[in-house]
């Protein structure tokens, strides 16, 4: 803050304002001119149009979806929206039975994926792999050489499972054509025939899983990492760990001790034999099949392998999110028109021009010339708010939506309250005679605290709001909070420092009447009014005495407590009867 | 305009000053049969009108539409189900909206179909949503949430900052006033409960608190050293920060309002119902309100909760004595002057 001496203050806070505001426009003209940020702010999906999905959830086994699962699934992909750095998307649940979810703009095809991704994920061992093309017609085992199960299958692993309509399928599947009969989920307790698709790195691969081993709902956590080397220092390469819980832990454990027999007798690195592989599949498709190069007795595998960050992310999120074990087919998609947002926006910011019209009519009006003071005062804060919602909305994804604009609307009266409060101190501090340097100073003083406590206030109801509420309460309390700390910038680095240098005018000192600081019209009445008549000091609300020194309080003090005896005294005298005259 | 200046001139010196504290009887009944009929009304009246967020429905929407009757929606409803009482409604401009009860998906498809003919619009400018019944509640649910929050820290704040829980109870108590006055107009209004008045809602309270803070650090500052004081009582001490901070009331109050007002009544014929007419009704009101209640309610409850500790009772006795002696001297001056003369 500036020193606020009896020497005269330097603009240094006003310049500083300066910085900051022309350090806001940089970073946001530095962020448009290399294309990726934007002059306009971004808008949520009720000014913008967007785009709506219906979500059917789906339980394993095709029984009905209970209500504690549906909220389950709404939460799920609640988390997974907002993972995905998307704001204001709505969710909700629709007649008990489908969730909806509203996006602002049109989705990314990994956010669209992301939310459509199935949770229903589980591990199974592999059985067999090849590449992800079918088998030609005519090289197709012959129907005598089809596998034939010999025995009821030992365990997950065993080749047993394999019979010979698994097989013709596995043959005849082609990854590069989409599954599209893929109404109900796979029984688990069954081999499962499915492809691991191509990515820019690998090619498709297909596979015959055993059944179930471990479930997606046994996974505690996942994470991400650099993997770290022999020594702890750290590598280059990408690994993620899974977290089981206990009961996945025991589950895996056995898994592993199976799968890494066939990983050493296979011959350990060089080995080929995919039966060391444990699938993680997701919506019945192969996300990733690592080997079981050691037996995991503690619950906290790591995969490594050729991950790039963003895979291992991406692996890293899947595992994160597949703990659910409801899947969802998107039953509807629609686009929300924009006209509707676009005729709303423009209606909203027309009224609150209108509303600041009036503001400022009112404040000229009340106020003559300081009124231009709040005037100026509330440009700058619109200039911040505006700045900062346009870097939030670049940087952070923010999205204005119908209901922050009513909150920068309503923050107009809030803002401007800041203002008043201080206008009227120092308007106080006027009538009690001083004159106008130090009654800025004084005035700043008393109504610095009263600001500070009240938006203290402000910003506390904005914080409550932001954490506790959901949707649209969100984008609001955001804008709330946001004017909030706009304003109080706003009053200590411009309107208080403007008053300064203004208090030092001819225009304001000596109390023009346009000034709005008329000392005469504000009925000002003067220390000492000539001799004999010096006003009490009970007139003068004892915070004023701020400046004075310790010993002029002292006295004061001394006096006071004089007079409480006096009136002690009178106190007793008049109990006792009719009191005599002092003096 | 002068005479505004002079009026806020006088309440500053205390020549011009209007009672609030000592007329504190009077205040705490008329808040109390508001209060009362602002339970009643929605009682009487059968409850709140629910948005279709709280009822659940089918809502469609039509853009740029040729004339915003809206019989036409009705109409397009009830040849598809008879008997149904649609909601149409014009939100912004060209575009209507109608909301009716849970559709099957044959009927919504019937609907959409009439409605494109009905309003001569083209197939996409027809939008058709359900809402589940859960929606509003779920964000009612956590607004009450964050509600219960934000007064349980608003209260430990205030305290905190005033030194005093009794300016906490009294904040808290003019808000529940103006929450139930302005839920109570809101009701009697038969504007719909949406998730955006909700959100008004909120604001009113925060509005509410924040406004008295204003007041009562004034409040505390003219009463910083009242032990020591023996020329007005607790109460009149009271009354006059509240009077001195009556026209920073007034003010703010007007320069809230106005852009609200401006939303409710100019907005509202441009717009027609929708987000920003359900919130501004609840905010217009909720100030209006807010700031009455922490004159006539939040400044008089205070200083009656604190009026009868010993300390104040005794400084309010010094107080009556000086004054007694004041007008003693003054009746005995004025009998010595004539003898003088």
């Amino acid at each position: 803050m500036a020193r606020t001496g009896r020497k005269k203050p330097s603009p240094r806070v006003l310049v500083w304002l300066g910085v900051i505001l022309a350090v806001l426009t940089a970073v946001l003209a530095g962020g448009t001119m290399s294309g990726v940020a934007s002059w306009a702010p971004k808008l949520a999906l009720d000014l913008e149009g967007g785009t709506q999905m219906i979500l059917a959830p789906k339980v394993e086994g095709g029984s009905d979806i209970n209500e504690e699962q549906l909220n389950q699934a709404v939460a799920i992909i609640r988390q997974r929206v907002d993972g995905s750095g998307v704001a204001e998307a709505e969710i909700s649940t629709q007649s008990g039975r489908n969730v909806v979810v509203s996006l602002p703009g049109t989705p990314s095809a990994e956010t669209r994926a992301l939310i459509q991704a199935s949770a229903d994920m589980n591990f199974r061992p592999v059985l067999l792999a090849a590449p992800g093309d079918p088998v030609p017609e005519a090289e197709r085992t012959p129907a005598a050489q089809l596998p034939k199960p010999t025995a009821k299958p030992q365990n997950g692993s065993d080749s047993n499972w394999i019979t010979a309509d698994i097989f013709k399928r596995f043959e005849a599947l082609d990854c590069a054509k989409p599954q599209q009969d893929k109404q109900e989920r796979s029984d688990p307790a069954k081999p499962l025939v499915t492809c691991e698709p191509a990515t820019a790195e690998t090619p498709a691969i297909k596979y015959i899983l055993g059944p179930v081993e471990v479930k997606g709902v046994e996974i505690q956590g996942s994470t991400f990492q650099l993997q770290q080397g022999a020594q702890g220092a750290v590598t280059n390469e990408w690994a993620v760990n899974i977290q089981f819980n206990a009961e996945g832990t025991a589950k895996f454990k056995t898994v592993t001790e199976r799968l890494h027999q066939f990983y050493i007798t296979a011959g350990g690195d060089t080995g080929t034999d995919p039966k060391s592989q444990f699938a993680i599949v997701l919506d019945d498709q192969v996300i990733s099949a690592p080997r079981a190069q050691a037996v995991i007795t503690d619950g906290r595998p790591q995969i490594t392998g050729g991950f790039t960050e963003k895979s291992a992310k991406v692996l890293s999120d899947q595992l994160r999110f597949g703990a659910l074990p409801i899947s969802f087919d998107i039953q509807s998609e629609q686009q929300i028109s924009a006209t509707l947002g676009g005729e709303q926006l423009r209606m909203g910011l027309l009224a609150g021009l209108i509303g600041l019209l009036l503001v400022v009519v009112y404040s000229l009006f009340q106020y003559r010339a300081l009124g231009f003071v709040t005037v100026a005062s509330l440009v700058v804060a619109g200039a911040l708010t505006y700045l900062a919602i346009a870097i939030l909305g670049w940087t952070e994804n923010y999205r204005l939506s119908l209901a922050g604009v009513a909150g920068i609307i309503v923050a107009i009266g809030q803002t401007a309250d800041s203002f008043i409060v201080y206008f009227e101190r120092i308007r106080d501090e006027l009538r009690e005679g001083r004159g106008l340097v130090s009654a800025v100073e004084n005035g700043w003083k008393r109504a610095k605290r009263t600001v500070l406590a009240s938006k203290a206030v402000n910003l506390l109801a904005a914080l409550v709001l932001y954490f506790v509420a959901v949707g649209n309460v969100r984008g609001f309390a955001f804008t709330l909070g946001l004017t909030a700390i706009a304003d109080l910038i706003v009053v200590f680095m411009f309107t208080h420092p403007t008053l300064q240098q203004l208090a030092r005018t001819r225009f304001f000192g000596e109390g023009h009447k346009f000034s709005g600081l008329d000392p005469e019209r504000l009925g000002a009445v003067p220390l000492y009014r000539g001799a004999g008549r010096v006003r009490t000091p009970e007139d003068t609300p004892s915070v004023v005495r701020a400046k004075n020194t310790g010993a002029a309080a002292e006295a004061e003090r001394r006096m006071t407590i004089a007079e409480r005896r006096r009136a002690e005294q009178q106190l007793a005298g008049s109990s006792k009867g009719p009191a005599k005259e002092s003096k | 305009m002068s005479s505004f200046a002079k009026f806020g001139n006088d309440l500053y010196t205390g020549r011009r000053s209007y009672d609030f504290v000592a007329a504190k009887k009077i205040w705490f009944i008329i808040a109390a049969v508001a209060v009362a009929l602002s339970i009643l009304i929605p009682v009487a009246k059968g409850g709140f009108n629910l948005g279709i967020e709280f009822r659940g429905g089918s809502e469609f929407t039509v853009s740029n539409v040729k004339t915003t009757d809206a019989d036409l929606g009705e109409k397009a409803v009830q040849d598809v189900v008879p008997g149904s009482v649609p909601r149409v409604a014009n939100v912004a401009g060209t575009t209507m909206r109608i909301q009716t009860d849970k559709l099957t998906d044959d009927e919504t498809i019937k609907i959409k179909e009439g409605l494109t003919s009905a309003y001569g619009v083209t197939d996409n400018e027809v939008t058709s949503t359900f809402v589940g019944p859960t929606w509003g509640a779920d964000v009612t649910k956590q607004a009450l949430i964050g509600l219960v929050v934000f007064v349980a820290l608003a209260t430990v704040l205030m305290a905190l900052y005033f030194r005093t829980w009794k300016m906490s109870v009294s904040a808290i108590a003019g808000m529940l006033v103006t929450m139930f006055i302005t839920a109570g107009v809101y009701a009697l209004s038969d504007f719909e409960v949406t998730p955006s008045a909700i959100i008004g809602f909120l604001t009113v309270l925060s509005y509410s608190l924040y406004d008295t803070v204003v007041v009562f650090d004034k409040i505390r500052e003219n009463t910083a050293e009242i032990e020591v004081s023996t020329r007005r009582t607790f109460g009149e001490e009271v009354n006059l920060a509240v009077n001195q901070t009556l026209v920073r009331s007034i003010n703010t109050m007007m320069v809230a309002i106005l852009p609200v007002g401006a939303i409710l009544f100019i907005g509202a014929g441009l717009l027609g119902a929708g987000t920003l007419r359900d919130l501004s009704l609840a905010l217009f009101v909720g100030i209006l309100i807010g700031t009455a209640a922490t004159i006539f309610i939040a400044a008089p409850m205070y200083a009656w909760l604190r009026q009868s500790e010993p300390l104040l009772v005794k400084q309010a006795q010094r107080v009556e004595h000086r004054r007694a002696e004041g007008a003693k001297a003054a009746v005995e001056k004025a009998a010595a002057q004539p003898a003088k003369g």
